[in-house]
């Protein structure tokens, strides 16, 4: 099966319901998506396909042959993404294992939504779950990305 | 200073146990695991898991070479159960394949016997079975029950409390390989590496110093991971040696949740003794914590429950006893405040039910029985001997009301109660007193170890473990100041650079790991300030170390640069490379009469919560919650803010909707983010302030560049939400003199509290006469 990931073309070799996640994690040594759960409820696993979000791991590969998937990898492989550069503007990260599903959330609301409101993030993202409790953080650095990706606009 | 490893956490590229290029040959493991909670195992039949393509192995109790245990206190632990099964979904072999998918499924034609035993699944059947580990522990001062006789008003209750599980985004994780000349490397997202280093090589049979025991990251541990990643190192280091390959093991989410042990739920039983004005004269309390089938920390985890009862308050006649109960679940470990939490909503429930008996408002009695300083006679010893060393919190406490408006939000509130019906606001100010250092005295010290190169930069390694607390930044930010230099890395965590280590626990890796350290870049400085100097033209003591130059503090237009001092130092046959050591000063205690100087020094804080509560479905919102906390002078504001805002939301989570379900037959019910609710975004405050308290007086300890411990005091800011809940639900009622409040609080809980309340109205004197 042929899974695009990060604008690359990859030939992988394996049955075709086994989870993106694995896909990407053992398949292709993207480790940055994380498994948290297994059952799409804790958003570490979260991926872009098409641009919207979604949990890698209840999504066999053979789903998404032929659509762009994006990882944590290559949300900014070019130059780090506002909400990148946010999140380490405001040192959200403690133990870090859910950021990348935060981070790959936080993307694609901001890519329908420019400026969220409190309400908007807190739909967004309350699929994605953070034991360390960065919650008042990723709030803030939602919204300092928003700022962020304006100013570039502009 | 950023988060060390910021930019790896963004980018996806920070790298955890599981996430290392994989060795060629891997193998993978997968558990069998009991269908009882308590059983005889009659017979095993591996043979045609064997059978399947890609099994290597089917490990049991007869393939440990060396001693099957994993205790790290008591050796009751055994890593494979030869013949009994304690806790339902015990593992009673592992089966080693090419990947998990293999095991997994091998794991299935694992056939076992077993023959069903009585299973104890809760604290009060322990209780009534006299199921306990160990013997009774006590801490007492004065005379209780004279006291008790004595008291105006004595009130006697229950209080229980639900255990917590970790739900680290993390599942238990290890990776071992075993090199040519037999050393076992072992990494591990573990707490304490050390331990589970010694345990390893327990397992195996070897000695200690053929196993390596590495600690990259880990993605969280709050306490799981201090002894529980100890049997899945040794498990992946058993497959290991059986199978000759290098082995991983990740434990999926289900798996970890059902066969790891939790925060322990607590049973309490009181009687307190007091006045008119509600100030405490007497109390005893026994303590039951739930400790699982095995002993674990469970002992430690009481003690700190016994000696965290009191919270802020001072009462002159106390007597605590503490059991263990022994039952056919997990076994119970560590969880961010280690027992502490449960001892203090235990006395915050206390306090609660003194103040609404005499119809007194709960904050006027919790500040008037705070422990102070300077007052005669002493009203500043807790009863375990130790007293309360600096004791500022008074003075932060006044602060938080007046900062955070608490008098007029209260009056506020009963407007607004009374006007509407069937919704109740309910506020409450909590404190946390929270002592910090190891129970155990000897946990009390860290070692380092830090290399310069002779280009001037510099590894710095210690004994701590970095879990997200921020832990090597804070390291990083010790040594920069003390070097004064940039060119910095914080090394893994490994037990071959810095041995004999302690867990990362307790809240005092910063002050142990960091004075270590610091003491290891004093040494260096030592031997570099006379080089220096010769090369400088001047006197020793007069080298500045700072932004990777040194210079004379009288002259400094003489400079040079760090690494220019590095290579001259090296030309000149100076060492560059020092260990550090450091144990905290002036620590004592004795377990068996509960009595000492347990704790170097103490955290305080204050938080207010505002909250609103529905009285026909007991769900609630938490509106408003501001906070106050001590952490002295700040090692790093952003670390130390992010982590008194995660405790508290960790706390709350644990105090209102992270509920532990078991069948009849002692399986867990909520082993998934389906079934066992974390809190999200959405249940963060809508209005949460976190200032940190400036002392008004400098503190007489000497902590790491006068910082405080913060890992852990924080969680127990959330009593404050459950006190408010209850002040909501009273609202309900008729000034009801007790309001029994189920913990944790979830919308069923609080809704039979409003039931409660409604039912119960106080009965005036008036009536009573």
């Amino acid at each position: 099966m042929k899974l695009t990931v990060n604008g690359s073309v990859h030939e992988i070799d394996a049955p075709s319901d086994i989870p993106l996640l694995w896909a990407l994690r053992d398949l292709l040594g993207l480790t940055g998506t994380k498994f948290g759960c297994g059952v799409a409820q804790c958003g570490a696993c979260t991926v872009h396909v098409d641009g919207h979000p979604l949990r890698s791991c209840v999504t066999p590969a053979s789903a998404v042959e032929g659509k762009d998937i994006t990882t944590i990898e290559g949300l900014g492989a070019k130059r780090a993404h506002a909400v990148q550069r946010a999140w380490a503007e405001l040192d959200v990260v403690q133990c870090g294992y859910c950021q990348s599903g935060q981070i790959m959330a936080a993307a694609a609301l901001l890519a329908v939504t420019p400026a969220p409101t409190d309400a908007d993030i807190d739909a967004a993202m309350s699929g994605n779950l953070c034991r360390c409790g960065t919650y008042p953080r990723i709030r803030a650095a939602v919204h300092r990305a928003a700022e962020l990706a304006k100013g570039e606009q502009a | 200073m950023k988060h060390e490893s910021a930019e790896g956490h963004v980018s996806g590229r920070a790298t955890y146990t599981d996430e290392q290029r994989p060795p060629t040959g891997m193998l993978s493991v997968f558990p069998v695991q009991a269908p009882h909670a308590h059983a005889r195992i009659l017979a095993l039949d591996a043979s045609a898991a064997l059978r399947v393509a890609g099994v290597h192995a089917v490990l049991t109790a007869a393939d440990v070479p060396g001693e099957n245990d994993t205790g790290p206190i008591i050796h009751d632990e055994p890593l494979i159960p030869r013949d009994t099964v304690q806790f339902f979904g015990q593992a009673v072999a592992w089966v080693v394949a090419d990947d998990e998918r293999i095991a997994e499924l091998a794991a299935r034609q694992v056939e076992v016997r077993y023959e069903a035993l009585p299973a104890c699944l809760t604290i009060a059947q322990a209780i009534a079975e006299r199921r306990f580990h160990l013997p009774p522990a006590r801490v007492a001062s004065g005379d209780a029950a004279a006291a008790l006789a004595r008291a105006p008003h004595r009130v006697a209750g229950e209080v229980d409390c639900g255990g917590q599980d970790h739900f680290y985004l993390e599942t238990q994780a290890s990776w071992v390989e075993i090199d040519g000349d037999g050393t076992v490397h072992v990494t591990s997202s573990t707490q304490h590496p050390t331990e589970t280093q010694i345990i390893v090589a327990r397992v195996l049979g070897i000695p200690a110093n053929r196993v390596v025991c590495r600690c990259l990251r880990m993605g969280g541990g709050f306490g799981g991971k201090e002894t529980q990643a100890n049997p899945y190192a040794a498990i992946a280091a058993l497959a290991a040696w059986k199978s000759k390959r290098p082995v991983r093991i990740k434990l999926r989410r289900g798996l970890d949740m059902q066969l790891t042990g939790k925060r322990h739920p607590f049973h309490a039983r009181y009687e307190v003794g007091f006045d008119d004005d509600g100030n405490l004269l007497a109390l005893v309390v026994q303590l039951y914590a739930d400790g699982g089938w095995s002993v674990d920390l469970s002992p430690p985890v009481l003690m700190r429950a016994m000696v965290h009862v009191d919270n802020a308050y001072f009462i002159r006649d106390v007597e605590i006893t503490g059991l263990i109960c022994r039952t056919n679940l997990a076994s119970n470990t560590a969880f961010r405040g280690f027992g502490g939490p449960q001892g203090m909503l235990v006395g915050e429930d206390i306090v609660d039910r003194v103040a609404r008996h005499l119809g007194l408002a709960p904050h006027v009695v919790r500040e008037r029985n705070f422990y102070r300083a300077g007052e005669t006679p002493d009203r500043n010893t807790t009863h375990y001997g130790q007293p309360v060393v600096d004791n500022h919190l008074p003075e932060l406490w006044r602060q938080l009301v007046t900062n955070s408006a608490h008098d007029a939000r209260r009056r506020e509130i009963a407007r607004w109660n009374a006007a509407h019906p069937h919704a109740k606001r309910g506020l409450a100010i909590t404190p946390v007193k929270f002592g910090i250092s190891f129970n155990k005295t000897e946990y009390n010290q860290a070692g380092a170890l830090v290399h310069v190169y002779t280009d001037g930069s510099v590894q710095v390694n210690h004994g701590g473990t970095e879990m997200g607390q921020g832990l090597h930044t804070k390291i990083l930010g010790v040594a920069q100041r003390v070097l004064g230099v940039t060119r910095l890395r914080v090394m893994p965590t490994s037990t071959d650079k810095v041995p004999n280590t302690s867990a990362t626990a307790a809240s005092s890796g910063s002050d142990l790991n960091g004075q270590a350290v610091k003491a290891a870049c004093d040494t260096l400085l030592t031997r570099l300030a006379p080089l220096a100097a010769e090369l400088l033209a001047g006197d020793p003591t007069d080298v500045v170390f700072a932004n990777d130059e040194v210079f004379l503090r009288e002259r400094p237009q003489s400079r040079m640069t760090f690494g220019e001092l590095a290579c001259a130092a090296h030309a000149a046959r100076i060492s560059l490379s020092a260990t550090g050591y450091y144990r905290t000063p002036g620590l004592s205690w004795s377990p068996k009469t509960g009595k000492g100087h347990p704790f170097y020094y103490y955290a305080f804080g204050a938080a207010v919560s505002e909250v609103e509560v529905c009285g026909f479905t007991g769900v609630h919102r938490l509106l408003r919650t501001d906070i106050l906390h001590d952490v002295g002078e700040s090692l790093n504001e952003t670390i130390d803010r992010g982590q008194i805002e995660g405790g508290f939301v960790q706390g709350m989570g644990w105090l209102t909707c992270e509920e532990l379900r078991w069948n009849e037959t002692g399986r867990l019910l909520t082993d998934a983010p389906s079934t066992y609710k974390i809190p999200t975004l959405g249940e963060v405050p809508e209005h949460l302030q976190v200032d940190l308290f400036r002392r008004s007086e400098p503190p007489t300890t000497h902590v790491i560049f006068h910082s405080k411990g913060v890992g852990e005091p924080p969680l127990m800011l959330a009593l404050s939400v459950r006190e408010a809940l209850r002040d909501a639900v009273a609202a309900f009622g008729d000034s009801p003199a007790h309001v029994p409040l189920a913990s944790p609080s979830t919308p069923e809980a609080i809704h039979a509290a409003i039931e409660y309340v409604r039912a119960h109205p106080r009965v005036r004197d008036a009536e009573r006469a």
